[in-house]
């Protein structure tokens, strides 16, 4: 079932890969029908996912059934290395409820980015495989339990981003790819350095032989090779692993000072790579540190947990801030992304049920809300060809449903009661507040609500309300019936939304506006899974050991 | 002076001598080829060079039969010490066996050969004979059989690289390559030298029974290894002798260029493996001490420096030959890295290293020289555009690079993890070496990167769009090369396995 969901858009990669490039259609059809099946597994999944069980560690007798749910796991490769035993590597996939959620997420994302896609006219061939790479490989990323498995993935998806933003991309596309590049690699590189010392470190409790299994990883008494360099005693060396692992997730998430790579990137990205970034590739930096650096290190986990809190309070505060100062829409959404997985850190950071169940609920709202952002960010530029906030005015009166979408979009954006988002930020803060150690931190956090209010109500008033600006990006003509209307130029479509857009964005309204109001299917998915973690990263169990 | 050798000695001789001989025979075999190619270039003078490339594939490609043979001969000395024979060697006679292969193949498909030369003569001869020089330089054992083989390697490779005798940049790259050569290997033979004083000895087993067991003047020693790593240093093309490689790089016919980097780097590699961990005893050496300014620390100096010269210097290169010729200094640190490790997890890693490099190195060669067949040019500003105009080559080019990054699902990655993997057992001092080798390969991302960048990220100057077709032979080989680098990047298990078993080496004083 994993291997099939995961594996179900590179099968129509190369299906494409047949598929002479001219008839741009059919590759399109293909693409939405994997993106499709992906998301009927991902229903079955959910459906079929039971959330009793806890995941995080292994269940009884060190075995990932029991706990771990939907668990593939054969041996891939075996190594004899002379005196070192063996290297083993699993292909181990498995979900708990923290990487549930997150398939279900991505599988929806991954269906919008194939619709936002169908405007794409330049090489559809080489974008479609290129996109169902990505795909697989984030798929790959959240269910991937054996750690070098995860790199794998989580390696592949540089590649295919690369080139969607290199090729694809507005007029600065081959800076800000690069600088993507780079950015990630530099942060995993390092990543992988720590992977191989945890395996020398680690030994699986079944077979007795050093493993890359995360769940293993996941107990402490696993880290029981003596001498090793990430053995409990080595306390220099696991913090140093702890601070590169979290470096590498953070420039995904992408927190302060990494950060300066997203806005870049989703300037120059097309529309539907923007959706995925925002609504996918952040929550890998967030899914990394909750799947591998904090487990795996708790005690370092424990020591910085103010130090994660303060920098997600940055993040809240600098994001929202940056988004206020921004002229160009995207680059205001880019921003506020930030400003958005500032809470994500914020909420784990607080080491509790409330802040963690909230940080990883806000992961899955940011990434449904962000990606309707993105997507009205596309639609109007597609109209105007232009991003600028002052060059629209009185929108709302020519547009009614766009304006309409927009102002749930955005009004979830900011966290408005009855709307998804709202409940996930009320967590966290509920989260932080209730824990000692981030209390203050909450406190001076709340000032980014605020921020965050700014910056999308000016804007939406800038854009929607009033009247047409005098310098905007489109004409002002009186029709035969002796209404005004707006005219673009060179836009042939229809003014306002038309079935496709409506298609990728009213899913995304229907699931704001229902999680906001009955958010259980979440949660209730969440809970089990974070109460272990939580009981995992907590001090007394530490000091069991 | 000397006493002539009794009836009984000679025939002791001899019957040694022939002895020797079974164990020889890939040897004797590929010197056949050489001797069979010339006559053949000489009754067919004047034919176009099917024939000749033709014979020479396929006797290459029956070679492997004796080689393969060999494995069930036990291991041990031949010729009077001057030559062994182990699994470390047999791994070196296919690897020089299917680069040559590769080379002849990559030859066949360079169209510039047409254009610059009229006969194809002995370049096919000179390609075998460089083969046996580098066998022989993988099997020596013996301090004058080294020098030999080395010369033997050399001279091929300065005719090589000026086989286009009417191109000034082809034999400019000869003669650089011919004075560099010169004078590092004079200062190899001088370090042999103050070796032999020390010693008395010219096998290195013997050297090494008699380091252990009378000790030397550190100095002495010092200043020999550091001469004698001159010579191998040459032959790797690592920081602080790589000077001759940008410029013979690009001067040399690509296919050359794509044998030396690959072959004739490997055979120092073999060389200077066999000659550390055998000639140098290890055993009585205190763990501190071999962290002291001995051979361990100048190849850990040389290894840092050529990651962060070769990978940095290589971000200005506007030439793509002039680019993996930085590159390939690059990789030799990387290499060096295994070396270091000393023990069989790195020599593993080291020969596991050496097969990705294979693979990919020549992918990425066969590329280009496609790519200047239909462009007539190896500048990055003329790969603009041709990732839609050459479809296949622009990906596999794109794979192989990715590997020679070191990214997953790619055997380069593999390559990686297992040298660092190596470093990791190691502790301290080596993990910081592994970080500058994992820091570079981050820069080394930008300027590989470059490549993709202006085929598919740039348009082309010239407006016409028509797909250039790079003939169906070619395109298949490619396509195995690409899916090979794929393949054994997720199932790596029997290269590895094989680097494993090639991990002994005869009289080694290491493992």
């Amino acid at each position: 079932m994993l291997s099939l969901i995961v594996f179900l858009p590179i099968i129509a990669g190369l299906v494409i890969l047949a598929v002479p490039s001219s008839q741009k259609q059919i590759i399109r059809i293909v693409s939405l029908l994997a993106a499709l099946a992906q998301g009927v597994l991902a229903v079955l999944i959910w459906r079929g996912y039971d959330p009793a069980l806890p995941g995080i560690t292994a269940g009884v007798g060190g075995s990932p059934l029991g706990s771990f749910q939907f668990v593939e796991k054969i041996p891939w490769i075996s190594l004899n290395l002379g005196g070192f035993g063996s290297l083993n590597i699993e292909y181990f996939l498995g979900v708990d409820g923290i990487s549930v959620t997150m398939v279900i997420l991505t599988a929806l994302v991954s269906a919008i980015g194939v619709l936002s896609s169908w405007t794409i006219q330049k090489q559809v061939k080489g974008y479609f495989i290129l996109y169902n790479l990505l795909a697989s490989a984030m798929m790959g990323c959240f269910v991937a339990l054996d750690f070098f498995l995860f790199y794998v993935f989580w390696e592949i998806m540089l590649l295919p981003m690369y080139f969607l933003i290199g090729i694809w991309g507005g007029p600065n596309r081959e800076y800000a790819a690069i600088k993507f590049f780079l950015y990630t690699l530099f942060g995993s590189v390092f990543m992988l350095l720590v992977m191989i010392g945890l395996y020398f470190s680690v030994t699986d409790p079944v077979t007795g032989q050093h493993t890359f299994s995360l769940v293993a990883m996941a107990t402490q008494t696993n880290f029981n090779v003596a001498g090793a360099i990430f053995a409990p005693e080595n306390h220099l060396w696991r913090q140093i692993a702890f601070i590169v692992l979290f470096v590498g997730f953070a420039i995904k998430v992408p927190m302060f000072p990494f950060h300066t790579w997203l806005p870049d990137a989703h300037v120059e990205a097309p529309t539907p790579i923007s959706v995925i970034l925002a609504g996918v590739l952040l929550k890998l930096g967030t899914y990394g540190m909750i799947r591998i650096n904090f487990p795996l290190f708790p005690e370092v986990f424990h020591a910085s947990m103010y130090v994660i809190g303060i920098f997600g309070a940055i993040n809240i505060i600098y994001g929202a801030l940056c988004a206020l100062a921004q002229k160009d829409l995207k680059k205001m959404v880019a921003y506020s992304s930030i400003s958005h997985m500032g809470y994500v850190l914020l909420g784990l950071s607080a080491g509790n049920s409330e802040g963690m169940v909230g940080a990883l609920y806000q992961m899955f709202n940011h990434g449904t809300i962000t990606a309707m952002l993105f997507l009205l960010v596309g639609v109007i530029y597609d109209r105007a060809h232009t991003r600028q906030i002052d060059k629209f005015g009185g929108l709302a009166s020519y547009m009614p449903v766009y304006a309409a979408v927009v102002t749930i979009a955005w009004f979830a954006s900011l966290g408005l009661p009855g709307l998804s988002g709202f409940i996930s930020e009320a967590l966290v803060f509920v989260g932080a507040f209730s824990s000692q150690t981030t209390r203050p931190i909450a406190m001076v956090s709340v000032l980014g609500i605020v921020f965050g209010a700014a910056y999308l109500l000016w804007s939406l008033q800038r854009m929607f309300l009033g009247k047409r600006n005098d310098d905007a990006a489109y004409d002002l003509e009186v029709g035969q019936d002796g209404h005004e209307h707006i005219h673009f130029h060179d836009w042939k479509g229809k003014l306002d939304l038309d079935g496709r857009e409506l298609a990728m964005l009213v899913p995304l309204v229907v699931i704001t506006i229902f999680l906001g109001i009955y958010p259980m299917p979440v949660l209730g998915m969440l809970t089990s899974s974070i109460n272990k973690l939580v009981q995992v990263l907590s001090p007394v169990v530490m000091s069991q050991m | 002076m000397f006493e002539l050798p009794s009836g009984a000695e000679i025939q002791g001789i001899i019957a040694s001598l022939k002895a020797s001989v079974g164990f020889f025979i890939p040897e004797i075999y590929l010197s056949v080829l050489f001797m069979l190619l010339i006559v053949i270039d000489l009754v067919a003078k004047g034919r176009k060079n099917n024939l000749l490339s033709i014979t020479t594939l396929l006797g290459l490609a029956g070679s492997t039969v004796f080689i393969y043979q060999q494995h069930a001969l036990p291991a041990g000395e031949l010729f009077f010490g001057m030559y062994v024979l182990d699994e470390f060697a047999l791994f070196f006679k296919y690897f020089f066996v299917l680069s040559a292969i590769l080379a002849v193949v990559v030859t066949m498909a360079d169209e510039q050969f047409d254009r610059e030369v009229k006969s194809m003569g002995e370049y096919y001869a000179l390609i075998v004979a460089m083969v046996i020089g580098m066998i022989m330089m993988a099997s020596s054992a013996d301090l004058l059989m080294i020098f030999l083989s080395m010369e033997l390697v050399s001279f091929t490779g300065y005719l090589l690289a000026g086989y286009f005798k009417r191109n000034p940049r082809s034999s400019e790259a000869a003669l650089k390559y011919l004075v560099y050569g010169a004078v590092s290997s004079g200062l190899m033979v001088y370090g042999f030298s103050l070796i032999y004083g020390i010693t008395a000895q010219t096998n290195i087993i013997k050297i090494s029974l008699e380091l252990a067991a009378h000790g030397s003047d550190s100095l002495v020693m010092i200043l020999a290894t550091l001469l004698v790593l001159a010579g191998f240093g040459y032959k790797i093309g690592a920081v602080p002798f790589h000077f001759w490689s940008p410029d013979v790089y690009e001067g040399s016919p690509t296919p050359v260029t794509a044998y030396l980097s690959v072959a004739s780097k490997a055979a120092g590699f073999a060389l200077l493996m066999r000659f550390f961990y055998v000639a140098i005893p290890h055993g009585a050496l205190p763990p501190e001490d071999k962290l002291g300014m001995d051979w361990l620390s100048l190849l850990m100096i040389f290894s840092v420096a050529s990651m962060i010269y070769g990978n940095v210097v290589a971000l200005w290169q506007k030439n793509v030959k002039r680019l993996l010729a930085y590159s390939s200094i690059a990789h030799a640190g990387y290499l060096l890295l295994g070396i270091l490790v000393m023990d069989q997890f790195g020599t593993q890693a080291t020969l596991f290293y050496l097969l990705s490099y294979f693979i990919m190195n020549f992918g990425a060669f066969y590329v280009v020289i496609l790519i200047s067949n239909k462009t007539g040019s190896e500048n990055l500003d003329d790969y603009r555009g041709l990732g839609k105009k050459m479809p296949l080559a622009g990906a596999a080019l794109t794979v192989f690079l990715i590997s020679l990054v070191g990214l997953p699902p790619t055997v380069g990655f593999i390559g990686k993890l297992m040298i660092f993997s190596a470093l990791l057992t190691k502790g301290s001092l080596y993990i910081w070496i592994a970080l500058v080798g994992i820091m570079t390969s981050v820069i080394s991302l930008y300027y590989y990167m470059l490549i993709p960048l202006n085929m598919y990220l740039r348009e082309s100057k010239q407006p016409d769009e028509k797909v250039m077709n790079p003939g169906m032979a070619p395109q298949i080989i490619l396509a195995i090369l690409m899916i090979l680098t794929l393949y054994f990047g997720l199932f790596f298990t029997p290269l590895s396995d094989f680097a494993k078993y090639s991990s002994a080496m005869f009289g080694i004083t290491l493992h």
